[in-house]
């Protein structure tokens, strides 16, 4: 067995398997105490618990699909644009991606609020006559993190959007294709790399996130991680908070392992 | 250059919006910080300096943001201490696993953090870690780790080895090429990874939720704040919390190896 250069990263993997290997596979274990998978039948089969399963996996599509539609429109005048405007796009996007999760919660808590900028616009000039509900429901926690999670789905676009050879959307001009057509028929497949690695990062991560439903959600929108928290410390019910973990953890990895199975052969014709 | 389609400024016009979208947040929180009315309001009223005041005289607020920022420092120091060597043996090593640790390095970003985070809680709970700075160090430095070992391997698998040849060839020992030539070599990828790590954990909020028990942090003590009233405090917290992030990116920018490059 060869051993060259094993030693230096020996440190870096006993913190990996006593604080991260370790305790999860340990509490994972909690999810089969007693030798039989009832936990697992009351995740997977009890009403309450299925639609919070459906929720997530419901939000977390919607979340892919509309950072889908803001995200290709700006990755792709990104990487289209002369490189001055290409910084400042990429200032504007960074930005908020480095700013806090809990500062842009807060700021949307303001901004959607009963009281707050929108609804208070909304009812000044007349669009509506009372105040809409936009916080503490499904569309508040649906805008959080599409905020959140835009920027994930920007940045492998410009990257595939780049990578195209500017000669060919020319060339197609030049033989007389329309833009729409252009787009549609050049632009789209060959982007599609960018596309898929986006819409799996995004969706991936909505399935797990905690803080916009926990504060945006105000106990109405309860995505699975939400309820993970509440077993753990409201419920003390380790055993079922485990199974909860354990399938959102093989729901992720296996959208991970899928994802790259499919965008294997694309990236090695690259 | 060509007067533009009509389609491309429709994008363009589309692209202002979006890009409104993403700055909506920020616009309002600047504001906000220096409102002088009681309570949130927006439009403010008037300006005025009185939610600075008041966090800057809250010993709590002090209290966690010093908090954050010491574990955020010892969260660096321990992540390049482990990460750095790891990134070494990962590019340069062959042995047995390589790409089983490789990937093992990477998951703590996969596997959600509330999952890491309740597993963690578990476990510190039976050891009495619960509410340690040092533990909320060690679980930082996990989900810190990814980050250094990425850029770390960027600015490795970039690195002209024939330098260090160079230097071992004019009689240096392998520790002295290391200290006097590899190290200063990668001091921009050094720069951005401990950079990095200290944002990951001062920007932290699912773990120090859990782990943190009554000794806050900065996030934990915005989030709790959040939770049962919305002050304008916070805005002004916000504002600092941001500005120190952008400290620390401009850093990165001027001292570090672009980000731009380690995404490749």
């Amino acid at each position: 067995m060869r051993t060259k250069g094993f030693l230096p990263a020996l440190p870096a993997l006993v913190l990996l398997f006593a604080f991260f290997l370790f305790p999860v596979v340990r509490m994972l274990g909690f999810s089969l105490e007693g030798g039989s998978l009832e936990w697992y039948a009351k995740a997977l089969g009890e009403g309450l618990y299925i639609r919070v399963m459906w929720n997530t996996f419901e939000i977390a599509l919607l979340v892919t699909l509309f950072c889908l539609l803001l995200g290709y429109p700006l990755g792709f005048l990104m990487a289209t644009t002369t490189p001055g405007w290409a910084t400042l796009g990429f200032i504007f996007v960074l930005l908020p991606l480095w700013t806090s999760v809990l500062v842009r919660t807060y700021a949307w808590m303001v901004l959607l609020g009963r009281n707050g900028v929108f609804n208070r616009l909304l009812v000044e000039y007349g669009v509506v006559a009372d105040p809409i509900p936009l916080l503490h429901n499904f569309t508040g926690v649906l805008i959080g993190m599409v905020h959140v999670l835009l920027p994930y789905m920007v940045l492998p676009i410009y990257g595939a959007v780049r990578r195209v050879d500017p000669a060919i959307p020319a060339a197609a001009a030049g033989l007389g294709a329309s833009n729409w057509r252009i787009f549609w028929r050049i632009w789209m497949p060959m982007t599609l790399n960018g596309v898929f690695a986006g819409c799996v990062l995004v969706f991936v991560l909505s399935l797990g996130f905690y803080i916009t439903p926990a504060l945006l959600g105000g106990g109405r929108v309860i995505m699975i991680a939400v309820l993970i928290e509440q077993q753990v410390r409201e419920a003390l019910n380790w055993p079922f908070a485990a199974a909860l973990s354990a399938v959102l953890l093989v729901f992720t990895f296996a959208v991970y392992t899928l994802a790259q199975r499919f965008s294997q052969p694309v990236e090695a014709s690259r | 250059m060509r007067p533009a389609s009509m389609s491309r400024r429709l994008l363009i016009a589309a692209c202002a919006l979006i890009y409104f979208f993403l700055m909506l947040p920020l616009l309002v929180v600047f504001p906000i910080s220096l409102s002088s009315a009681q309570y949130m309001q927006f439009p403010p009223p008037g300006f005025s300096w009185q939610w600075y005041e008041r966090y800057l005289e809250d010993p709590q607020w002090i209290d966690a943001t010093w908090r954050s920022l010491y574990i955020g420092g010892a969260t660096a120091v321990l992540a390049l201490l482990l990460g750095v060597p790891l990134a070494f043996s990962l590019v340069r090593g062959k042995f047995f696993g390589r790409v089983l640790i490789d990937r093992l390095a990477l998951a703590p970003i996969i596997v959600p953090t509330i999952i890491l985070s309740v597993a963690v809680y578990g476990l510190f709970a039976k050891l009495k870690l619960i509410g340690t700075w040092y533990g909320l160090v060690v679980a930082h430095t996990v989900l810190a780790l990814p980050f250094v070992v990425l850029v770390l391997a960027a600015g490795l698998r970039d690195f002209d080895r024939a330098l260090e040849q160079a230097a071992e060839g004019l009689g240096a020992g392998r520790w002295q090429t290391l200290r006097r030539v590899t190290l200063p070599l990668l001091r921009p990828s050094l720069v951005s990874a401990g950079l990095l790590a200290f944002i990951s954990s001062f920007d932290e909020v699912v773990v120090a939720l859990f782990l943190a028990g009554a000794n806050m942090t900065l996030p934990k003590k915005m989030f709790d704040n959040i939770l049962m009233e919305i002050d304008p405090t916070i805005a002004a917290v916000s504002v600092m919390q941001i500005l120190l992030v952008s400290v620390a990116l401009v850093l990165i920018g001027r001292f570090g190896r672009g980000l731009k490059d380690s995404a490749r």
